[in-house]
């Protein structure tokens, strides 16, 4: 299972990528949380433009068997969403750090940054089920 | 929690294992729900099913016994040969549903869902009594595999003595497996050709590696359900429960014109709702629950639905009130307050 360290985590198993200035926020699932869902079906994903907070339910990942929300990591607003998604849900199994990124946030609250988990946080968590 | 006879193979094979009334079953493999889905499509898999009950029908009066008992007429069938039945209840409703197989003249094989075991023996010795039959309960002396798919008839008559590909649909035949004794029948869940193979389960590995090495994928509960749905095979629990007349359904066929248990409850009793199969103009899994409208009122609900893995549309079976009930009528299934809209069809979905 990969949990690649330059990224920061969610007890919900979001993964966060920060950008330089720490502004920019690209938001996808972790390796474990994709292979724990299986094959992904299906990806309704937010509006670009839509405000969110932190910890707010924005986008839904449904394989065969479950329907999961994901939340945000951060507040901000929602600038960007991978639409390949919509056709090919199956990137988030396939590629989950990278072509199945899901959505991107501006961030406006850099102190919530600082809540986010790092990797070897994050592997405990998800190793505690 | 129950574990069937290949419980160690699963964990072998890196199974992710789930509770399924009340066993450790395997929901899928690494291969993954899709790919196990496709396999059976277009080559051949193979699923534990060990799970489910085997009773034994017994008696000089067990034709007539099982013709008042269950739905389907067993007095049609010869030894050697099995019909898709359903056990009603006496309120209008089913017990379970049922694969009967005739092992000889008043002898039958009932396979019921592992869930309903208890209920489904406990109504059959209730009702074998005027009909002086012997019930018994094989359920732990048997392991059942099915391998399914176009390409099962050729690994069945690769790994068996017998003319396996002559064998008819609902036939079956004692025959061996790699010196195991198996029962073999052309039977199946997926809506493909295939056999399901009952054995000892001490010999049950045995008889899952000689089909694995021959070709076939080992396939989950998870594809089971994507595969039975997508053929429009009913699941008891979700499109057959204590209240649903099968009447109503496309499986009306199973129901014959005879003297059965709870007879006045279900026959020639209006249709409220029928059971018809959705397919979705928009993306979205409709699941169980789901309720469906038309010109915004409602109209009954969801009892199964996914994402056809094969046309990789959104497949559903409802039940719905029965003005509706009418193939291309446009319909809307409700998903997270949002209705999307959907067209009844005829299932199954993948032909």
């Amino acid at each position: 299972m990969q949990t690649p360290s330059e990224l920061k985590y969610s007890r919900s198993h979001e993964w966060s990528q920060v950008s330089a200035d720490g502004k920019l926020i690209t938001v996808g699932i972790s390796d474990f949380a994709q292979d724990q869902l299986g094959d992904v079906v299906f990806v309704e994903l937010p509006e670009p433009g839509r405000k969110v907070n932190a910890g707010e339910a924005v986008a839904v990942i449904e394989s065969v068997k479950t329907a999961s929300d994901i939340y945000a990591p951060v507040s901000g607003e929602i600038i960007e969403v991978n639409e390949a998604l919509l056709d090919a849900p199956e990137g988030i199994n396939d590629s989950p750090y990278e072509a199945g990124w899901l959505f991107k946030i501006r961030s406006e609250n850099p102190a919530e940054l600082a809540e986010l988990l790092d990797a070897a946080a994050y592997i405990k968590i998800a190793e505690e089920g | 929690m129950k574990r069937t006879s290949l419980y160690e193979t699963h964990l072998s094979l890196g199974a992710r294992v789930v509770d399924f009334a009340g066993w450790e079953m395997p929901l899928q493999y690494p291969t993954g729900i899709n790919q196990e889905h496709l396999a059976v499509r277009s080559d051949a898999g193979i699923f534990d099913v060990s799970h489910m009950g085997e009773i034994r029908i017994l008696g000089e009066r067990a034709t007539g016994f099982l013709r008042y008992a269950t739905l389907n007429d067993p007095a049609k069938l010869r030894p050697g040969r099995g019909q898709y039945s359903m056990l009603p209840n006496n309120q209008g409703g089913l017990v379970d549903d049922l694969y009967v197989y005739c092992e000889a003249e008043n002898e039958y094989l009932i396979i019921c869902n592992a869930a309903n075991i208890g209920p489904v023996v406990g109504q059959l010795k209730d009702l074998a009594r005027a009909f002086d039959c012997h019930v018994v309960n094989e359920s732990d002396s048997w392991a059942l595999i099915a391998l399914q798919g176009p390409g099962a008839a050729l690994i069945a008559s690769r790994v068996s003595s017998d003319p396996i590909v002559d064998l008819k649909k609902n036939r079956f035949l004692n025959t061996e497996i790699s010196a195991c004794p198996v029962k073999l029948a052309r039977t199946g869940y997926t809506g493909e050709d295939g056999f399901e193979v009952l054995c000892h389960p001490t010999d049950a590995p045995i008889v899952w590696n000689v089909f694995t090495d021959a070709g076939a994928l080992p396939c989950g509960l998870g594809a089971r359900d994507t595969l039975r749905l997508e053929a429009g095979f009913p699941l008891f629990g979700q499109e057959f429960d204590a209240t649903t007349n099968p009447l109503c359904s496309d499986y009306a066929w199973v129901v014959k014109d005879k003297d059965f248990y709870g007879r006045e409850h279900i026959w020639g009793k209006p249709c409220q709702q029928k059971l018809v199969g959705l397919k979705m103009s928009q993306r979205g899994v409709a699941r169980h629950g789901y309720r469906v409208f038309a010109q915004e009122q409602e109209i009954g609900k969801v009892s199964s639905g996914t994402i056809s893995p094969l046309t990789r549309e959104g497949i559903a079976l409802a039940w719905i009130d029965a003005e509706f009930a009418v193939i291309g009528q446009s319909v809307a299934v409700e998903i997270r307050g949002q209705h999307i809209p959907a067209t009844v069809v005829k299932p199954p979905f993948h032909l």
